[in-house]
């Protein structure tokens, strides 16, 4: 028995040996070549990857090139396999990210996506060459079957769309939506099961939906915020955090961090306190913990403001 | 559990990924319980089978293979059923049953009067899905039976319990990985309160006060004489108020005149107090009735110290916060009590409290802080700090040596009870009461947020009974039990059988549930039986309370009221 013993056999992991940029690492057999990457102290940008999702392959950031392979690979979900030699940061790499990064950057809101200036820079991408970008479109939520209209080309066309706040928890910013699914899977099978989200319409026109549209309290959702919890570009996000940010108050440099256990049921999710000024502005989870692997109920998530309201009435 | 002799849920939550069957017998996981729910989703999308059995078709029957809708309070007379039901077809666990139980034969001659035909006219299930339940289960390579409060909070609560395991001894479902008995905790450390002594049996780490030697361990490192005699439950306690004995009452975060049955008594008996102090992070409304209130620092989120959660995990709880205004740690305040009563204790750390627990209780005596820090929470039993984890207890029943094996687990004959309190033409409805899954308790906590999917207050119907009475959605009834009645807005589930209703317990301002529920407590357990009340419906005009109650009570005058602050003198 092991540390949070799973039921599985002892056999002892194989370890496979791979070269990245001519050095070589190994890594547990299963493994992906991003893990290698990471022990390999190579730094690659990832957006779509979830570490407690199924690799769905969708943003094509973290694609890498490996020997003997026609095209690059997507490290993110590619296995190693012993005797695999790895490219990082070749043209070709480099090339693609670039390229990967100007799309996404002319056509999405990244403002709020960690990290997009580094890579940016890192890359020499430069999303502005598409031109300007297209207005707000009203009609995403709404457009029939084909009915896409290609743009002439001299404007950006851009996922841009109002803001969608329906609700006291969270905040649908879909102009910073990069399409990745993590949201999609979050809900659906690999974790709360709800399927309160999916793609709707297809190519361009794609956009994540409730059913027909419908608003988050008049849709499927239970406002578990596990959806929140994955995001990577902060196209959902807490209404707590939306606010503060509308506010100019949101200073993550004065936040602290803190796990405990949630105050509701027996269960004993872990939960990640982000405190500002004494006050609790956002939950998240710890992905790596085993009871919850990053996921929460509605009262984990949200169900925090009983503390703040003792706060205000002074001594409550 | 007087069955297997260590009071916890036999499995991990992991191991129900595992699970072939899994059986939710009174328990609503998905929406009382949701994250431990997602465990149970991956062994659906494994394959697992599920059954439901609750008398309302829940969130949690939505996702079961079959759902066993029986009668409120036939919990008994149905695992009679399903144990006759695998004795008869030959599907007891011989070899297990032999091995690690006593009281086989006793058991058979009590299932045999409840074949599948009587069983399903005691219970309203058809008999066929008894047969199912009861092979599907016997049959399985992994089954889990899991239960909440839909088992417990029964006037034979305790009984209903010993049912379940019956059915885990006789066919050696239990002690195996991914083979269980999971009682899911309601609350975030029952389950550590518990372990801790809060019950009043018990003394820190399983040790009882009836035991000379357990005393004598706290005894020797308190350096003081202990009293042998056993503490009140709640229900006793009520009771020796009714009676003019206790007339001091000290309360510890809990809001008794909301969440404890039949509340008009509750509020009676505290009132008629000499003295009543309660300590909680909020002037609840049994605190509007103290004498003295202690605030107190959010255990959670403003103290540091330990849970245990229902998969006995012992984790560590970390302070985010500073506390509000005087409000104080509950280690502290209660070091001050006992300063101003004479005894200077020294100022101490929650871990060097810990420690001090780890020194008498060998079933936490490995789980350092740092161990708990590192391994994100430790399950007991953990005796030594190197030494394995137990991610499943009583894997001993199966060993073949006897001294491993140890007390072997009794059969438990129990006699199935309807509900105390009874249907008849006056009060003909079932009223059964619960969690939905954005609230909580009293709603102290969880009134906090403004969740988009709260149904508020509100009686649920079956559609059947909502044309009987000729009721609308929305409508407003009044419900009326034998003690008392309450107005609500008439919501149609279709989730119900006639003659059911469900209501929310988390509204007690603007809907006091308990003032309907009976304070029929289990002989053993003392807790109250929630879940059954006779209840009658009636359409009413009348309109439903705007302001909630709680506002009044607190500003109802009370002279002699001092709003202590553990800090005066301190």
């Amino acid at each position: 028995m092991n540390v949070h013993y799973t039921g599985a056999t002892d056999t002892p992991v194989r370890q496979i040996t791979i070269t990245i940029d001519g050095k070589e690492v190994s890594v547990p057999e299963g493994s992906t070549i991003l893990t290698a990457c990471n022990a390999a102290g190579k730094d690659t940008p990832t957006l779509c990857y979830g570490d407690t999702l199924t690799p769905k392959n969708a943003c094509r950031v973290c694609m890498v090139e490996l020997e003997g392979s026609r095209v690059l690979v997507p490290s993110c979900s590619r296995k190693v396999q012993p005797g695999m030699v790895v490219k990082t940061d070749s043209e070709r790499v480099r090339h693609s990210r670039r390229l990967v990064l100007e799309l996404l950057g002319s056509s999405v809101d990244l403002s709020t996506t960690p990290r997009i200036p580094e890579w940016m820079e890192r890359y020499d991408a430069d999303p502005d060459r598409y031109g300007e970008r297209a207005g707000e479109s009203r009609r995403r939520d709404v457009h029939e079957p084909g009915e896409h209209h290609a743009g002439d080309g001299s404007v950006a066309d851009t996922m841009c769309q109002p803001i969608k706040i329906d609700n006291d928890l969270y905040v649908r910013d879909y102009s910073k939506c990069i399409l990745c699914y993590k949201c999609v899977d979050a809900c659906g099978s690999q974790w709360q099961n709800s399927f309160a989200i999916q793609i709707a319409g297809r190519g361009f026109d794609s956009q994540i939906s409730t059913e027909y549209a419908a608003e988050l309290p008049d849709s499927a959702c239970v406002f578990c915020g596990n959806c929140v919890e994955v995001c990577p570009t902060g196209a959902l996000s807490f209404k707590s955090e939306y606010d503060m940010r509308e506010e100019g108050t949101w200073d993550e440099s004065q936040q602290t961090q803190t796990t405990t256990v949630c105050t509701y049921c027996g269960v004993g999710c872990n939960v990640n306190l982000h405190v500002q000024d004494n006050k609790i502005v956002k939950v998240t989870s710890p992905h790596d913990h085993d009871i919850g692997h990053g996921n929460l109920c509605i009262k984990g998530r949200f169900g925090f403001s009983h503390v703040q309201s003792r706060k205000e009435d002074g001594d409550g | 559990m007087t069955v297997f002799g260590a009071g916890g849920g036999t499995s991990s939550y992991n191991e129900i990924e595992d699970a072939d069957l899994i059986v939710f017998w009174g328990s609503n996981a998905r929406e009382a319980h949701p994250i431990f729910f997602h465990h149970a989703l991956k062994a659906i999308h494994k394959g697992a089978k599920v059954y439901a059995v609750d008398p309302r078709r829940s969130k949690t029957a939505e996702w079961a293979d079959s759902w066993l809708g029986l009668d409120v309070g036939t919990d008994v007379a149905l695992a009679y059923g399903v144990g006759r039901e695998i004795i008869h077809a030959g599907l007891v666990n011989e070899a297990f049953v032999a091995n690690a139980s006593v009281g086989f034969e006793e058991y058979v001659a009590a299932c045999e009067p409840w074949t599948l035909e009587v069983t399903s006219r005691e219970t309203g299930v058809p008999a066929e899905l008894i047969r199912q339940l009861a092979h599907d289960y016997a049959k399985a390579e992994r089954a889990q039976l899991c239960w909440t409060l839909g088992i417990t909070e029964h006037h034979n609560g305790t009984d209903n319990v010993r049912a379940l395991c019956n059915l885990a001894l006789l066919t050696g479902q239990v002690g195996r990985w991914g083979a269980g008995l999971v009682p899911v905790r309601g609350q975030n450390n029952v389950q550590g309160g518990g372990d801790m002594g809060a019950i009043p049996k018990n003394l820190p780490g399983f040790h009882d006060v009836g035991n000379p030697e357990h005393r004598a361990k706290f005894e020797h490192m308190w350096g003081v004489t202990m009293p042998p005699k056993y503490g009140l439950t709640l229900s006793e306690m009520m009771e020796a108020m009714d009676e003019g004995h206790l007339t001091s009452v000290y309360v510890v975060g809990e809001n008794p005149v909301q969440s404890d049955a039949d509340t008009t008594a509750v509020a009676r008996r505290l009132q008629n107090l000499d003295h009543l102090v309660v300590q909680d992070i909020f002037l609840t409304k049994t605190a509007s009735f103290a004498d003295v209130v202690l605030p107190s620092t959010a255990a959670w989120c403003e103290s540091e110290g330990t849970f245990t959660n229902s998969e006995r995990r012992v984790q560590l709880v970390r302070k985010a916060l500073e506390p509000p205004g005087s409000a104080k740690d509950d280690i502290e305040i209660i070091r001050l009590i006992a300063e101003r009563l004479g005894h200077v204790w020294p100022i101490q750390t929650a871990e060097q409290i810990w420690d001090e627990l780890r020194a008498v209780s060998p079933a936490h005596h490995g789980m350092s802080y740092r161990i708990l820090e590192e391994r994100g929470g430790v399950q007991w039993p953990f005796p030594d700090e190197n030494g394995p984890e137990s991610p499943f207890l009583h894997g001993r029943l199966w060993e073949k040596d006897p001294a491993k094996r140890g007390r072997l687990a009794p059969f438990g004959i129990i006699e199935h009870r309807l509900p105390v309190d009874k249907l008849n033409d006056e009060f003909p409805l079932r009223l059964t009461t619960g969690r939905r899954l954005t609230d909580y308790n009293t709603g102290v906590q969880s009134g906090g947020f403004n969740s988009p999917i709260r149904l508020g207050a509100c009686v649920d119907i079956s559609p059947e009974d909502m044309v009987r009475l000729g009721l609308n959605e929305g409508e407003v009834v009044r419900v009326s039990s034998r003690r008392g009645t309450v107005l609500a807005a008439a919501r149609r589930d279709p989730g119900l059988r006639p003659g059911l209703l469900f209501m929310a317990c988390n509204f007690p301002d603007e809907m006091d549930v308990n003032a309907l529920t009976i304070e029929a407590n289990d002989p053993i357990s003392k807790t109250a039986e929630f879940k059954a009340t006779a209840v009658k419906v009636e359409k009413t005009n009348e309109e439903l309370p705007q302001e909630s109650a709680v506002a009044e009570t607190i500003d109802r005058d009370r002279p002699d009221k001092e709003l202590a602050t553990a800090n005066e003198e301190g």
